[in-house]
């Protein structure tokens, strides 16, 4: 069937294929960009709050997104040096 | 209340530089004043497709470096007298720009213009982002082709967080502009249509330019395709662009060469 139509109607439509390739490319593009821009504004203002109160190395601050279908957990995994407590602990005194 | 406008697409290629040339000109025409500004730093062509190439003495990069005053880099056009050029550099490179001097230059023509079209380079590093800063609307250029639709779709994620008027929480206002369309093609499941476009990119539609000869015509001897032959297809395609941002309403059409049957009948049989 399809080889009568290309014989008689000539090349098959190649529009819908492009289409289609593109609103699952831009499907999948747009999420990534949209989440990668929240988790590094996240991780962002995570880090200055807390910096407030306690020295962090910034790249101890880990921020992730892990996406299900129904819920999304968002983790927040946050090292402090343990010398940090002890200086708090004096100032609180 | 002047206006400012970046013509972007992400791809190259795709005719923003044309599409600037025209729908400034279409505006000047309307009699509004009129300056486009060339963001491709190195890699100028706006002036060579408005056909000031040799007139270029200064370019935005020495008015924001303060070698040159604004009024000694501007260009005005031969043809109509309230449309101007700010070209771009041919020599420096593109970090020569910075943000503050290009706020100080879009700041200053808003003085003295009605419009300001960024014409931006390809891309999506320093140039493009600085055409698009200070923007108020913006239009896309896109092909009816995969890797233009996918980035334009990059450009308009851009428009939405890295403008000023993102960051201040207030829209930059877009519109599609279609080129290089053949409705035939389309018609045959050859092209992407108009509607996949716009279901794919969701942004208002500004014209339909079609695919056409009269648009290398005009390049070839640096006029505005709307100047240079006002009755062709891409011209009228333009110039209805225009009406729609000055905010009429004008039914959406694609313009068709107007052909002889002779022709009609030659043409058939080359193709």
């Amino acid at each position: 069937m399809m080889n009568l139509m290309r014989l008689f109607g000539g090349r098959a439509a190649s529009a819908p294929v492009a289409r289609e390739r593109l609103q699952i490319l831009l499907a999948h593009e747009r999420g990534r960009n949209g989440a990668s821009d929240l988790l590094e504004v996240l991780r962002a203002e995570i880090l200055g709050v807390v910096s407030k109160h306690i020295d962090l190395d910034p790249d101890k601050v880990v921020v992730r997104m892990d996406r299900g279908k129904f819920v999304s957990m968002l983790e927040v995994d946050i090292e402090v040096p343990n010398g940090v407590q002890r200086s708090m602990m004096v100032a609180a005194t | 209340m002047a206006k400012v406008l970046v013509v972007t697409s992400g791809k190259g290629g795709v005719g923003k530089t044309t599409s600037t040339a025209a729908l400034g000109a279409a505006l000047a025409q309307t009699g509004q004043s009129v300056v486009v500004i060339d963001f491709d730093v190195g890699l100028r062509n706006l002036d060579l497709v408005m056909g000031a190439e040799r007139r270029v003495v200064f370019d935005l990069i020495n008015v924001v470096q303060g070698v040159a005053k604004l009024q000694q880099a501007l260009i005005r056009d031969k043809r109509l007298e309230n449309l101007w050029l700010l070209p771009a550099s041919q020599t420096r490179d593109k970090d020569a720009l910075t943000e503050e001097g290009v706020r100080r230059v879009i700041a200053d023509l808003k003085t003295k213009f009605d419009w300001i079209l960024c014409d931006s380079p390809a891309g999506i590093e320093r140039g493009a982002t600085l055409a698009m800063r200070y923007a108020d609307e913006a239009i896309i250029v896109t092909n009816p082709e995969v890797s233009s639709v996918r980035d334009s779709d990059r450009i308009i994620g851009m428009l939405d967080s890295k403008t000023v008027r993102a960051e201040r929480g207030e829209r930059v206002e877009k519109h599609l502009l279609v080129t290089r369309y053949d409705a035939a093609r389309a018609a045959r499941g050859e092209m992407l249509s108009i509607d996949d476009i716009l279901e794919i990119l969701a942004t208002p539609l500004l014209g339909i330019v079609p695919e056409s000869q009269d648009v290398l015509k005009a390049s070839n001897v640096g006029c505005p395709v709307t100047l240079n032959n006002t009755g062709s297809a891409p011209a009228r395609a333009y110039i209805d662009a225009v009406r729609r941002l000055m905010g009429e309403t004008v039914s959406m059409t694609v313009p068709v060469e107007r052909k002889g049957l002779m022709d009609r009948l030659l043409r058939r049989r080359a193709a």
